[in-house]
């Protein structure tokens, strides 16, 4: 990879967490469009293991941007996608602060959120989708992720218990 | 506990607790690392219960607006949080401590995976890890999709959305940059 590889991909991340509205999982489709697909930088199935590792990690789960900046391209990659992650929101939000924060409840204001939202939950099906589908290569793997679909909508355990029971199963040879 | 607290959770007259941004740089930090499989538990946790920065409707609302501009929304609530007490150098501690310790970590961990990743074991506890990750992924998709109204209008964003970028893998712009006007369009049409 190149600087002008490198250019283009904080260029890109840097575009993508501007149109981020509803959280990064929306536009997780569109990063694996571009550095698998497009451009075959990492495999799909190195970008589902970061997405993994990242959930796994303390800190909060965007963190696989940072690790798939990494596995793109060691450290400058990482710090590229994760200042490209950072910018935009911090720009926008600050922004925000300054200018509004008068009337949050504007008719505008509420038809902005009630407009972006269903778009925002298709697109965070649509991760879930792309991600399935380069996970999970037979249906034991189908079936962890629909026992934990079923635990996480059905209980209130935490989360992370799911990933170690997830990687213990995967561990001892079911999937 | 001192003040009494009405409906809203909001104590009466509640003087602004004095924050300063190395105040705003550990509550974050403390936030982050404590996020195992998602933050946003843990700041609700640290802000309302801990350390009462915020009320139970104050911290809702400031999500939500985290939630409407782009980024992650507990990312945006420390900017404003921080901003809010003390200015820009509290909007950019908030950043430090929430991004700072995880990139890290995360960098630590990828070392690691790149070291045995080729292991029969880390592959297989791997995949397993990940089918969990994307069952947790789901959920949220589920959750969310439970505040829509029960209405087709709405569902069929989520469709054209869902179709365009996750089955037909179409670039996020150019699906984006059309269902965004006419959603925003059609809840402003629906709302007056």
């Amino acid at each position: 990879m190149d600087r002008s590889d490198l250019v283009a991909l904080f260029l890109h991340f840097l575009m993508l967490s501007a149109m981020a509205v509803g959280g990064t999982q929306t536009v997780m489709p569109d990063m694996h469009r571009y550095v698998v697909d497009v451009h075959h930088w990492i495999t799909t199935r190195q970008f589902a293991d970061a997405y993994a590792l990242a959930q796994a990690a303390p800190g909060p789960n965007v963190m696989y941007v940072t690790l798939i900046g990494w596995q793109v391209a060691g450290w400058t990659g990482a710090i590229a996608t994760t200042i490209a992650l950072v910018i935009p929101p911090t720009i926008f939000t600050l922004l925000f602060m300054r200018l509004s924060a008068r009337n949050p409840d504007a008719p505008f204001g509420r038809a902005l959120r009630r407009g972006l939202a269903p778009v925002a939950i298709g697109l965070t099906l649509a991760s879930a989708w792309i991600l399935v589908r380069s996970v999970n290569h037979d249906w034991h793997g189908y079936l962890i992720t629909v026992l934990a679909v079923a635990i996480v909508l059905r209980t209130r355990v935490n989360p992370l218990w799911l990933i170690a029971a997830g990687t213990v199963a995967g561990m001892a040879g079911l999937v | 506990m001192l003040i009494a607290q009405d409906h809203n959770g909001r104590g009466p007259e509640a003087p602004k607790p004095r924050i300063s941004a190395l105040d705003v740089f550990l509550a974050f930090t403390q936030i982050s690392l404590s996020g195992f499989g998602g933050v946003l538990f843990w700041a609700r946790h640290v802000l309302v219960e801990r350390r009462r920065w915020l009320s139970e409707r104050e911290f809702v609302e400031l999500l939500a607006l985290g939630q409407i501009l782009p980024g992650p929304n507990v990312f945006n609530l420390g900017l404003m949080l921080g901003y809010r007490h003390a200015g820009y150098p509290g909007a950019f501690a908030s950043i430090a401590g929430f991004m700072g310790w995880p990139f890290l970590i995360v960098i630590g961990i990828g070392m690691l995976y790149v070291r045995y990743e080729h292991l029969p074991i880390v592959q297989h506890g791997l995949s397993g890890m990940s089918a969990a990750a994307v069952g947790l992924l789901i959920a949220n998709g589920l959750k969310m999709a439970s505040i829509l109204p029960r209405h087709w209008r709405p569902w069929l964003f989520t469709l054209l959305a869902f179709a365009g970028v996750g089955v037909l893998r179409w670039p996020l712009i150019g699906v984006l940059g059309v269902l965004a006007p006419f959603g925003i369009a059609a809840a402003w049409r629906a709302g007056r």
